[in-house]
């Protein structure tokens, strides 16, 4: 069983979005990134599936400009088998339809039976990614799973999915398409040893282009702007019964 | 899990300007030797802040043909002013002909020193470096003879009881012919190696100071891009020394920054809130007005000068920039020294790796290092000795007028950590409260330096005694670590009428003044596990 | 260019969040029908009472009762053939569903709609929230999920007529074998509508037993920060903040907290915040609707003893 894992370079999640008004976009210039923490999820779901006998092999695949290529470096360090780049000329605005289809023709070619990835990035935060793969290439969808037993004649898979109302668990035949959540497992470092052995591990560089998928954009960010916290008009209260009143009055109780 | 091990020709443990100037410098010299780049930071430049005013000759030296295109090198020092603050609302500009000649700034570039570091790293994987940031080296290894063979990695996966977790991943031995150490001020090899070596044997004790920085995102008419603006003075007073600087770089940013020299005698003194009330200051308010604050961070800075400069060769290795003390005192600037002094550890190994004969001291006595820092050997020791006004007007006298060519030495044999006296008139230094304008408090502070440290691992802030925080130092300085710490790491806290010290180590910002200030010398900065630590960026 | 409202079911009551979509869609068509899929047509009472449906579509069948993503999909994705916009309320019943629709529609759809500013652009959140995006979408089929917390819940008093559906089921590969409801005394963090947060003010564990009181009184989740964590008070588990759950309340109530930046990040879209505490100049307090400057104790046995 071959297993694909999509990997997406973003903002380091402990370092704070920054909005560059004049471009009216979030300022990633010199930020620190990282590997989305889901996606660390998926891969180290995937090394265990590998170790356990139970996968002949874990590909990790981004999108994105050269820097990408750190990402997948990252996951070979953790112990994935090869990586595929799939390279944009520049920081085009890739929204998840596009990264989809683009991971469709990947899967596509590679014949891969299962595929573990993030729920979401925590950039964008769409959670879709995954849900609209499994529309395109109409592979069985596990969502938000926080429990992966795989059958012993691995022709499917028991999840465990973490939804609002508590935890359902469903069968999935393969082929098939999981996101993961936090509570999966927790992922392994990558070690100085493997960082350096992941050098010589296999990395394909496909152009974008190749690919002949129409990545013009449906959507187009207008404008961002920081949240921050605010500071709130603060009222004083001094007694259990004054607070009580003003919540009732503000209709939270 | 074993720990594994690997060779290289040099391993160095810092990603900094003199780390990586050795790093490139060496390739350069001899593109098949192996060199290997070890920093602790999550990446490089995450663990770097600076002022920073740059003197660029040293980069030229060291990038010919590329130093041009340096990013970094695109805001030249356009005005230079000096203001002395002589209260909370008034200052002298201090006249040009009056600064000392070593402030004057022409042809020097305003820079952020995280993305020279970049730009640098850049270069050295260009040239075949190996860098692995995200990994502290935990230890040096030793033969039997007592050379210096290479260093260690820190276990990963470790929790706050020191048991192994699910994540455990054992750290790795590196092992190198020569090893460089170039962790900045107050290094924590660093301080082993001068030790066990005996590299500070005839040297004045190091003097350090804590160095602060924010980054303004501005909107007034009065930011100028090129402008530096240096202070002294307030709110500084006697018996701390130190100066403010504030930097107009492009995009609309500022730097502003005080730098307190950490042989302050008050233990009621906390430099952070120093800090906080300097911005109120009209001089620095007009800049930041109407301004966003967008990051903060601090860092000890080396600056004996050659009094304390350390022997920088030992049995395997060397130690350079500022985890040796290169900084020149008297232009407040060290990035150009770290770099010089890399590329002369780069030199000298070169050498000594091709068997030639070659001793450290004459090379580095021929350099133009040397001689800049001899020039200024006295400007540090004045203040600390003399106290503000003398040692400022000494160091006029003896820059402007002598032309740092007077025939003796000041030195200042006190070390930081025995400086701090009850008997100051100002003991019990209050503080206003932060107006959240200008002036913040340290949590929020805290949050724009993006510094963060897994949370399950053991406290890497290490106390020889655990008890001396509520006893000795308590009953003689009320705990000054609750004060000079920047980042609020240690409170000694009230549980249920019991004191016990809280060590918030995740919120360390790596800037090592505790290690430094601690009265008591009980405080052990320690490498916590790799990546952890601030995240700065553009500082 | 009217709007379908696809339904999500606690039992036979509408979801709070369905009531926030059907509020959203206002914004976009005057014309608005709701899409359920269930087992059970009975179902259907709730859904037509509710204000502003003209048609409820319905299509029943016992495949539905825990209806396969794949299955689902596929026959809302062929309902949207009449409709221009297709909305629900952010839930993962509807994170689940609706971008597969979109991608079956080969629309991109847009995750946690807080604001419409007109029939095609809205603001949503990025970056866990710290940032907000004005977006605009050039696709012909819009589908949307809304953030429950950013529009008013409608109420009922409709009276929509009911029209069944009758749908060949697609093919499933994947089935459904248990739920396991949460079953807590106390509402769950993350989705509770009151939080009663408890720091290292506090003391002791002890003494956090008197927050737990409180919740209990207002039906609230506890939550902690992470001196308080770090004290040994409470597990991690209920940490809210930047390295804790991130949460968004109707009520948050801190009690001893002195509101350390990373705890504010997690709790600070919260809709009304209360601070009890003893220090004036504690950051959180900036941050409040409502101040209570008073020793925590006091505050506690008080608020404890005071009879709703």
């Amino acid at each position: 069983m071959k297993i694909i894992i999509p990997v997406k370079r973003v903002l380091d999640p402990y370092t704070q979005a920054r909005v560059n008004k004049q471009t009216q976009q979030v300022d990633l210039t010199n930020a620190k990134m990282a590997m989305n923490p889901f996606c660390e999820i998926a891969v180290e779901e995937a090394l265990t599936l590998k170790e356990s006998g139970s996968a002949s092999e874990t590909i990790a695949v981004s999108i994105g400009t050269d820097k990408t290529v750190d990402t997948l470096r990252t996951a070979l360090a953790m112990g994935v088998d090869r990586a595929i780049f799939i390279k944009t000329d520049s920081e085009l605005d890739l929204q998840p339809l596009h990264v989809a289809k683009i991971l469709a023709n990947i899967i596509k070619r590679e014949e891969a039976e299962l595929v573990i990835m993030g729920k979401q990035a925590v950039d964008n935060d769409n959670n879709q990614t995954g849900q609209m793969l499994s529309g395109l290439i109409d592979y069985s969808l596990g969502t938000f799973i926080s429990k992966f037993d795989l059958s012993d004649d691995a022709s499917s898979v028991e999840i465990g999915r973490e939804i609002d109302s508590g935890i359902e668990t469903r069968k999935l035949n393969l082929p098939a398409i999981v996101t993961v959540d936090l509570r999966l497992n927790e992922p392994r470092y990558a070690s100085l040893p493997n960082i350096m052995k992941a050098r010589s591990k296999p990395l394909e560089t496909i152009e974008l282009s190749s690919l002949g998928i129409d990545t013009s954009p449906r959507i187009k960010i207008l404008s961002v702007e920081e949240s921050g916290t605010k500071d709130r008009a603060s009222k004083q209260v001094s007694s259990a019964e004054e607070l009580f009143t003003e919540l009732n009055q503000m209709g939270v109780l | 899990m074993e720990r594994e091990s690997i060779e290289y020709d040099v391993v160095i443990v810092g990603g900094g300007p003199s780390g990586l100037a050795s790093a490139c410098k060496l390739k350069q010299l001899n593109p098949n030797l192996s060199v290997c780049l070890l920093e602790k930071g999550s990446e490089i430049g995450s663990h770097i802040l600076s002022g920073a005013v740059f003197e660029p000759k040293t980069l030229f030296d060291l990038f010919p043909e590329d130093a041009k295109d340096c990013p970094s090198l695109k805001t030249p020092v356009a005005k230079d002013d000096l203001f002395w603050l002589t209260g909370e609302n008034k200052s002298i500009k201090v006249p040009s002909w009056l600064m000392p000649k070593s402030l004057h700034n022409k042809g020097n570039y305003i820079i952020s020193l995280g993305e020279l570091c970049q730009w640098i790293s850049e270069k050295a994987m260009e040239l075949g470096v190996d860098i692995f940031p995200g990994f502290p080296a935990q230890n040096y290894l030793k033969d039997e003879s007592g050379r210096v063979i290479g260093i260690s990695t820190g276990d990963m996966g470790i929790d706050k009881e020191g048991n192994q977790k699910g994540t455990f991943t054992p750290g790795m031995d590196i092992l190198a012919k020569q090893t460089i150490f170039a962790e900045g001020a107050r290094g924590h090899l660093g301080k082993q190696l001068i030790r066990e070596f005996n590299l500070d044997e005839g040297k004045t004790p190091q003097h350090f100071a804590i160095g602060f920085k924010e980054i303004w995102e501005v909107e007034n008419d009065n930011h100028s891009p090129g402008d530096v603006v240096h202070t002294m003075g307030w709110p500084l007073n006697e018996g701390t020394t130190g100066g403010g600087f504030l930097y107009h770089f492009d995009n609309k940013k500022v730097a502003v920054g005080l730098i307190v020299d950490l042989n302050y005698t008050n233990p009621s003194h906390s430099p952070f809130q120093e800090f906080q009330q300097f911005k109120r200051h009209p001089k620095i308010k007009e800049f930041l007005e109407s301004g966003k604050r967008v990051s903060y961070g601090a860092r000890a800075i080396t600056k004996g000068g050659i009094n304390s400069l350390v022997k920088m060769d030992f049995n395997g290795g060397m130690i350079v920039g500022c985890d040796a003390g290169t900084l020149n005192p008297s232009k407040i600037k060290g990035s150009h020294c770290a770099l010089q002094s890399g590329i002369l550890a780069a030199e000298y190994i070169h050498k000594i790796l091709n068997e030639e004969i070659c001793d450290f001291d004459d090379l580095f006595k021929g350099s133009s290092l040397y001689q800049e820092l001899y020039k200024s050997r006295n400007f540090s020791a004045a203040m600390h000795k003399f106290g503000f006004y003398l040692g400022a007007a000494y160091n006029f006298i003896e820059s402007n007028i002598f032309r740092n060519a007077l025939p003796f030495t000041i030195k200042d044999e006190q070390k930081d950590c025995d400086s701090l006296n009850l008997n100051n008139p100002l003991y019990a230094k209050e503080y206003p409260a932060p107006d959240n304008v200008l002036s913040f408090d340290i949590t929020s502070s805290l949050f724009l330096s993006g510094t963060n440290h897994e949370e399950d691992q053991p406290v890497h802030l290490k106390l020889t005694d655990p008890s001396i925080p509520l006893t000795r130092n308590k009953e003689l300085f009320d705990e000054p670590a609750q004060r000079y710490c920047p980042a609020g790491v240690y409170e000694i806290i009230d549980k249920e009428g019991e004191e016990y010290f809280q060590i918030n180590a995740q919120n360390c910002l790596h800037c090592k003044t505790c290690d430094i200030k601690d009265p008591s010398q009980n405080i052990n900065w320690t490498p916590p596990e790799g990546g952890g630590g601030p995240n700065y960026i553009g500082m | 260019m009217s709007a379908l409202i696809l339904i999500e079911l606690n039992g036979s009551d509408v979801s709070a969040n369905t009531r926030a979509a059907i509020t959203a869609a206002l914004n976009l068509s005057d014309s608005l029908d709701a899409l359920v899929l269930t087992n059970d047509a009975s179902n259907a009472s709730s859904v037509s009472a509710l204000a502003g449906i003209n048609t409820v579509k319905m299509i029943v069948d016992d495949a539905l009762e825990h209806a396969n993503v794949e299955v689902a999909s596929r026959l809302i994705a062929d309902v949207m053939n009449d409709y221009s916009f297709l909305v629900a309320g952010s839930s993962t019943f509807s994170k689940n569903i609706l971008p597969r629709v979109g991608a079956l529609l080969d629309v991109q759809p847009i995750s946690d709609v807080c604001e419409i500013k007109s029939k095609n652009t809205f603001v949503r959140p990025l970056y866990a929230g710290n940032v907000m995006a004005t977006v605009e979408t050039s696709d012909e089929t819009i589908v949307m999920t809304v953030r429950a917390t950013a529009f008013e819940h409608s109420g009922d008093g409709g009276s929509a007529s009911v029209e069944t559906i009758s749908a060949s089921m697609p093919s499933a590969n994947s089935e459904f074998i248990s739920l396991q409801e949460s079953v807590s005394e106390r509402p769950e963090l993350t989705t509770a509508e009151r939080i009663v947060s408890g720091g290292r003010g506090l003391g002791s564990k002890e003494n956090f037993a008197l927050i737990e009181q409180l919740a209990d009184k207002l039906d609230a989740a506890i939550g902690a920060s992470r001196a308080a964590v770090d004290a040994g008070f409470i597990s991690n588990d209920y940490q809210v903040g930047q390295t804790g759950k991130v949460v968004a309340p109707k009520l948050y109530l801190a009690v001893g907290i002195s509101g350390a930046i990373q705890h504010l990040a997690g709790m600070k879209d919260s809709q009304v915040i209360v601070v009890i505490n003893n220090d004036p100049d504690a950051p959180m307090s900036r941050m409040a609707d409502l101040v209570w400057q008073v020793d925590l104790f006091d505050a506690l046995n008080e608020l404890n003893a005071y009879q709703v």
